[in-house]
């Protein structure tokens, strides 16, 4: 089982392991990326994601299969919100279940290290005295 | 021929739209592409890196790009 979802609307961890539930696995890895208060000691007021819809729909899909084929976990969940977050708000949400556990935290691992990468979705951190898009300079 | 463009996180930003129009040689490669907006806005080559997307996927610098096309310029990503 697959799911892969963009939003703009709050996520729900409960959901997302709702959705990998599966009697025969024994093991679920859950990563969830969250909203920080602070960066490079600036504090953070909120954060603008936005994203090339279609094309990231994509991308994620490439990850989490190569994902399956690599660590052969039988259920991936992908939820990512886009728009405006504050400190604490889940701006991703990874579940992977499995037989064992060695492959679902290696496919989790896998899976948000490469969303990193390759997803086009862009955050832009609003500070109290400033704007910066994450990145975007060396 | 007229290629439409689309810009997203700091080159919207940079272009100051998320949707251009952009006359190029018949032809031209993604290679060409980036010279051309390279050219109209320098900002570009300050960034850490970018790609251009063709129809939702990632180009290499040799592909030829047509009218049709849906073409995005793909700033540092920074999702998660």
């Amino acid at each position: 089982m697959v799911d892969i979802k963009i939003t703009a609307d709050e996520l729900h961890v409960t959901e997302c392991l709702n959705l990998v539930a599966d009697p025969s696995c024994g093991g679920v890895a859950t990563f969830i990326g969250t909203v920080r208060n602070h960066t490079k000691g600036r504090q953070v007021v909120r954060l603008e994601y936005e994203c090339y819809q279609s094309m990231a729909i994509k991308e994620i899909q490439k990850i989490v299969w190569q994902a399956i084929d690599s660590f052969g976990v039988k259920n991936v969940v992908v939820h990512h919100r886009i728009g405006t977050l504050y400190p604490g708000d889940a701006a991703v949400v990874i579940v992977v279940s499995d037989g064992h556990r060695d492959a679902v935290f290696d496919a989790c691992r896998y899976i948000i290290d490469t969303i990193k990468q390759t997803v086009p979705i862009w955050k832009k951190e609003v500070f109290a005295d400033g704007e910066e898009w994450v990145s975007a300079h060396p | 021929m007229k290629l439409k463009i689309l810009a997203f996180g700091i080159t919207k930003d940079i272009l100051g739209v998320q949707k251009k129009e952009v006359e190029i040689a018949t032809g031209a490669t993604v290679a060409a592409l980036k010279d051309l907006l390279e050219a109209d806005f320098p900002e570009l080559k300050k960034l850490r890196s970018y790609f251009i997307a063709v129809d939702s996927e990632y180009a290499d610098d040799d592909l030829i790009l047509a009218q049709e096309h849906e073409i995005a310029i793909i700033p540092p990503v920074s999702g998660g």
